[in-house]
């Protein structure tokens, strides 16, 4: 076991190349000019100046939150970049052919081939590079349906009264530091909106990738469900490989109205830093959505890169009947820390949450899981389960879990299971003895612990977790 | 097929087998017995490549040098153990599970992958023989499993793997004579000119429907005495008692 241990140190990031785009920087630092200047490049309205300005306002009155179970040195907001964007050459492209071909071998190489990708996977792509959108996908196909899928900005020039009604509806400005943060100078993200019974044809997906250096990413994701609707969504993150820590501060609200269901698959793999803990992304979200009647929201999320992940998908569960759901694999190895989880608001009547939390460890890496299960005075009937498995590997990491219950009323059923577990010798000498080599027992082992998180994601999707899991825990065994 | 000579085993300094030997010829069905702690199951992990033993000594197999080989080369090489106590390892459906081991065992032999349809027909085959549910398939690899199906499950790896020689530790302890006759009957289908057995027990039962070539009584970590068949009658009417007071006289 002690290879198993050493060889974790020595994982590869595959997607650390960089890309030479001739880039445009807002200034360093973030002031009520570069909210200005952001705003500007996007041609904004007012009224979404104001909300920001309002933002920032607010922002400078915050303190950085310190009670996460994660350290680092202090981030200093006012050097970095809040806006960059590959410039453009020439007018803008008009379809997917014209696109800047540096961009293009950018996304190719992440496999993700926006041209073959639309003839081939059946999967719309929103893909966005550092801050802004440079192609969505099926866009035509969508409009047929009544299904509107596009940037953000798109989404303020062409439906400014659907943004205004819904952005902020869910993670208020005032929210938290990063929402906040994130409100005053969101970059773009993508925007989904599925009208009231229409089943949207096919999976939407977003491809999020940080290119420039020193630069923040601070996406924005609205989605919207009307009465009786359902989407599918998932979104895949990747960064260059640098030496500096980089800070993604997104926010991603989703509505469903009554009787509709929002499934929301998360693959994030995001830069983690080097095996001494240099560099790599501080992956610091808000990620929240809101239950009608009957509706369900479910999110799921395969965490496997950053250097620290903070985010808590969470559920307001505030019509009757309604469903939340939260799947979760966080893998930590080498100096990674993560601090994940989920709050589930019961509010309506006869809701139900359910919760299953993975955690894996390695190396020197920390990995807490964090949740909060609410039941109001409002919601009789109302029940939770919630399942926490830690995995160790090596003796060199830690797992820890804080699940907060707070119960207003007497109906209402919670139940909380955790484990803590390790890789047995047991485990791998079986295997072995069936012919498998160490390293694919420990993949088999560790695939087979995820599995009720892998069986909740689209199909397409669970084989490529499987593969990145494999690629995290790479050279884990020797 | 298989010789022992002088083989030596501690573990954290304390000897567990001293100065063993034995000859397995190709096709033969040895059965070991003795009493606990004697060393019977130390013996079968070791054989298999468990790796927290200091061992010394000299194992062939096949003329190969069997201990500098690692377990999943053991495999390879033809040796299957039926663990005592078969490990759960939850989330992995038992069918991916028997595929891949197969799959691995049959690349090493450079034979090609054997797809996961014919694969299928294969494994339900012969669970059809051991009377199992093809339900097995879809669960995880034994877990929640009863003892009984444990011990059937590590019958049906055996059938697939088709080994050269196979180590059953104590796999008829604890059956229902259902189970126990499902278990004989896949020793006997797997039994042939070309296939050894070591097989552990405390029980005579097994051997009445098996007939053994040989049987050994292991105790203090060497065989002390051995025989044929007659001799598992011998020691189930008197016990060890005789035959280990003889042996230490």
């Amino acid at each position: 076991m002690s290879d198993v241990i050493d060889g974790l140190v020595d994982r590869e990031y595959a997607f650390g190349f960089h890309s030479d785009l001739d880039t445009e920087f807002a200034p360093k630092g973030l002031s009520e000019d570069v909210v200005r200047l952001i705003s500007a490049k996007k041609r904004e309205p007012d009224w979404l100046l104001e909300w920001r300005l309002d933002a920032l306002r607010h922002f400078l009155t915050l303190e950085e939150p310190t009670w996460p179970n994660v350290q680092h040195p202090p981030i200093d907001y006012q050097d970095m970049h809040y806006w960059a964007a590959p410039k453009p050459k020439g007018p803008a492209p008009k379809s997917l052919d014209e696109i800047d071909p540096e961009i293009r071998a950018t996304f190719d190489k992440l496999g993700i081939s926006l041209v073959e990708q639309e003839r081939l996977s059946g999967v719309a792509v929103d893909a966005i590079l550092d801050s802004v959108s440079v192609a969505t996908t099926f866009k035509a196909q969508l409009a047929a349906a009544g299904v509107i899928f596009c940037s953000f900005s798109e989404a303020v020039q062409e439906h400014p009264e659907l943004v205004r009604r819904y952005l902020g509806s869910v993670v208020g400005i005032r929210d938290n530091f990063f929402a906040t943060l994130n409100s005053a100078v969101f970059s773009d993200g993508s925007f989904c909106f599925v009208p009231a019974g229409v089943r949207c044809p096919m999976e939407l997906s977003t491809y999020f990738r940080m290119n420039a250096a020193q630069t923040g990413q601070f996406e924005r994701t609205l989605i919207v469900a009307e009465e009786g609707a359902s989407v599918s969504y998932l979104e895949g993150c990747t960064a260059p490989m640098r030496d500096e820590n980089q800070l993604h501060a997104a926010v991603v609200e989703l509505v469903a109205l009554d009787d509709a269901s929002i499934k929301y698959s998360t693959v994030q793999n995001w830069y983690p830093g080097d095996a001494e803990g240099n560099g790599g992304i501080y992956n610091f979200v808000t990620k929240r959505g809101r239950a009608g009647a009957r509706a369900r929201i479910s999110w799921t999320q395969v965490e496997t890169g950053s250097a620290i992940t903070w985010k808590y998908p969470s559920v307001i569960l505030q019509g009757d009947d309604s469903v939340g759901e939260f799947y979760s694999v966080a893998v930590t190895t080498n100096r990674q820390q993560a601090d994940t989880g989920t709050k589930m608001i019961h509010i309506g009547r006869n809701t139900s949450s359910t919760i299953v939390s993975k955690g894996i460890s390695a190396g020197h890496a920390q990995n807490t899981y964090r949740g909060l299960v609410k039941v109001l005075r409002t919601a009789t009937g109302a029940r939770n389960h919630t399942r926490c498995d830690s995995l160790l590997i090596g003796s060199g990491c830690g797992a820890h879990t804080f699940p907060y219950v707070e119960v207003k009323n007497d109906s209402a059923q919670v139940e909380h299971e955790a484990s803590t577990s390790k890789v047995s010798d047991d485990q791998l000498f079986y295997c072995r003895q069936r012919g498998l080599t160490e390293e694919d027992a420990t993949s088999m082992i560790i695939n087979g612990f995820c599995r009720e998180v892998f069986d909740e994601l689209p199909m397409e999707y669970a084989v490529e977790a499987q593969a990145l899991m494999r690629l995290s825990l790479e050279g884990a065994v020797g | 097929m298989l010789r022992i000579e002088h083989l030596t085993v501690a573990v954290a300094g304390k000897a567990i087998i001293n100065g063993l030997d034995l000859d397995i010829g190709t096709g033969e069905v040895h059965v070991i017995m003795g009493p606990n702690g004697a060393g019977k199951s130390t013996l079968a992990n070791v054989l298999a490549g468990r790796d927290e033993y200091d061992v010394s000594g000299r194992v062939e197999f096949d003329g190969r040098d069997l201990l500098a080989l690692t377990p999943e080369e053991r495999a390879a090489a033809g040796i299957f153990l039926a663990f005592q106590h078969p490990i759960e390892i939850p989330g992995v459906g038992n069918m991916y599970f028997l595929r891949t081991a197969v799959n691995a065992v049959r690349a090493a032999r450079g034979l090609d992958e054997i797809s996961a349809r014919d694969f299928l027909g294969l494994a339900k085959e012969h669970m059809a023989r051991l009377e199992m549910d093809p339900a097995f398939l879809s669960r995880s690899v034994n877990d929640g499993f009863s003892g009984g199906e444990k011990k059937r499950n590590e019958i049906l790896q055996m059938s697939l793997l088709e080994p050269r020689l196979a180590i059953l530790d104590e796999t008829d302890s604890g059956l229902d004579i259902d189970a126990l006759r499902a278990v004989a009957d896949g020793i006997e289908r797997l039994r042939g000119p070309d296939r050894s057995f070591v097989i552990i027990t405390h029980h005579r039962r097994l051997l009445d429907d098996i007939r053994p070539d040989r049987v050994h009584v292991l105790s203090g970590g060497r065989m002390v005495r051995s025989g044929d068949h007659a001799l598992a009658i011998e020691l189930e009417a008197e016990g060890y008692g005789p035959t280990l007071a003889a042996a230490s006289a």
